[in-house]
């Protein structure tokens, strides 16, 4: 079987906004989302740089019980959610009485589980954690919770793949509608924003730390990159399959026609050229396109000197002579981890729905590979067919998403 | 702290926590029912009890416990033991 595979919803809380159409005037202004968090500092962090994000305020909204077992990641998924339930016209009735399942990108939870030890230390009682902190604290929060906020009854687990968690989330919910398993499912990608979560990447010395200048410090594929930075929220997709869409009236934003993916089988951290080609090749074969098809490729690089340069070389291999627009939306978010691959499928949907290319801020001078490529740097006037989207993780997870407009 | 005074902070905080009508909060009503306490919610009560009264509950101490009345007689008995251990 093989159903064709739509997207019909979209979600987001990011630090360029708190919806689409804060999201959309953002990236088409180029605008940061990226400050400076005095705390990191005290805690002896080396960059004090961070996304931006405002907590939601969820009393009042969601019931107690409901709330309490939300972690902060989870929190941002339920906004973005709603969103995209909301857009996507999946009244809860509706769900309650069809099998709606949600697989959805979350590598960590480290606040809530440091809070929580640090209490039972304190007091020397596991009682006193609550009963809220292990729902809270499991990789799957997301899930766990979303799938008993808005009775789920399909499928319903968590992807972990580092920083491909979200856009594996997106390629798995595709072949599983597209082997006809499944008909609706939640995708997307959290990423929690805070201390606790990020002080052993800090200490790699992964992060810029171009401070006094946080709007100008993420610079993917400017010769003078000096780091990435964290950031997060979260982005939800509805896909659904076409025909299910059409029976429900549901309006479809676009369809997912390639996944690739593949592991590099080399260094824990280091990318690898090979790895992503091979990623980016599958996704195009599934699509059954040539490289020359693609209007626009969301890049994965983070503004890290050797993540982009192994990206730029990937690109320029599969998409020589094509001159493919190109642009990195970490530029304006830094670096949205387990959340990158779905937000960065939702900033690239709404660029085709507004025919618009987002700008690489930042991007002043190419590097020996980056300079091959064919970097927005201002936002464009475009039409968008189709666009690719990569995203790659430690460990050497590699995923690459194409997604085609629906005409 | 007097007797009165107590009852005012226990409701308060199951006002608060549970979000609960103040209204619904009398002497003789279930506690359980009224609060629509599960397994998991009587954990939560544990913590209150502890942070603002600086007394653990242990679960079995719930079975006796069944009114508004009941909680803060159990309360008022609880912080009478830890004054006279001071």
């Amino acid at each position: 079987m093989n159903n064709r595979v739509v997207i019909t919803g979209l979600g987001i809380w990011s630090c360029i906004g708190k919806n689409l159409d804060e999201v959309k005037d953002s990236l088409i202004a180029g605008k940061s989302g990226i400050g400076l968090d005095a705390e990191r500092k005290s805690w002896g962090y080396r960059s004090g740089l961070t996304g931006i994000v405002e907590k939601p305020q969820l009393k009042g909204v969601l019931d107690r019980r409901a709330r309490i077992g939300l972690s902060e990641e989870a929190e941002y998924a339920y906004m973005a959610t709603l969103e995209a339930m909301k857009n996507a016209k999946m009244e809860m009735s509706w769900v309650e009485k069809n099998e709606v399942g949600i697989l959805y990108g979350n590598d960590s939870s480290a606040k809530a589980v440091s809070e929580a030890i640090d209490l039972i230390r304190l007091k020397k009682d596991t009682t006193l954690v609550g009963s809220g902190s292990i729902f809270q604290s499991m990789n799957c929060t997301v899930t766990m919770n979303l799938s008993t906020i808005f009775k789920l009854k399909g499928i319903n687990f968590t992807i972990s793949a580092a920083c491909a968690s979200g856009s594996h989330s997106i390629g798995l919910g595709y072949l599983m509608i597209k082997w006809g398993l499944q008909k609706h499912i939640i995708c997307g990608g959290a990423q929690e924003v805070n201390p606790y979560a990020f002080g052993s990447f800090d200490g790699l010395s992964a992060f810029s730390i171009r401070e006094d200048e946080p709007a100008k410090a993420s610079r993917p594929f400017d010769k003078n990159r000096d780091g990435l930075i964290p950031s997060g929220g979260a982005a939800t997709l509805i896909l659904e399959s076409y025909d299910s869409a059409m029976e429900r009236g549901a309006p479809i934003i676009a369809e997912v026609i390639g996944y690739g993916f593949s592991s590099n089988g080399e260094h824990i951290s280091n990318s690898s050229v090979d790895g992503q080609i091979r990623s980016l090749s599958m996704a195009l074969n599934d699509a059954n396109l040539k490289p020359a098809a693609i209007d626009y490729i969301n890049a994965h690089a983070t503004s890290t000197p050797g993540g982009d340069s192994a990206e730029a070389q990937a690109i320029d291999a599969v998409f020589a002579g094509c001159n493919t627009m190109v642009s990195s939306t970490k530029s304006m978010t830094g670096h949205e981890c387990w959340m990158a691959g779905a937000s960065e499928i939702v900033y690239s949907t709404l660029m085709m729905q507004h025919n618009f290319v987002a700008p690489n801020i930042n991007f002043e001078e190419g590097d020996e590979f980056s300079k091959k490529l064919n970097i927005v740097t201002k936002t464009t006037e475009k039409n968008i067919d189709v666009f690719l989207s990569n995203s790659f993780g430690f460990g050497g997870t590699n995923s690459s998403l194409v997604i085609k407009k629906i005409k | 702290m007097t007797n009165a005074e107590i009852i005012v902070k226990i409701n308060g905080f199951l006002v608060e926590e549970f979000e609960v009508d103040a209204e619904k909060i009398v002497p003789e009503a279930n506690l359980r029912e009224t609060l629509e306490l599960d397994s998991l919610d009587y954990v939560d009560l544990v913590v209150i009890m502890e942070s603002n009264f600086g007394f653990k509950v242990v679960a079995e101490d719930f079975i006796s416990i069944h009114t508004f009345q009941d909680f803060y007689n159990y309360v008022i008995r609880k912080v009478e033991e830890k004054k006279a251990t001071v």
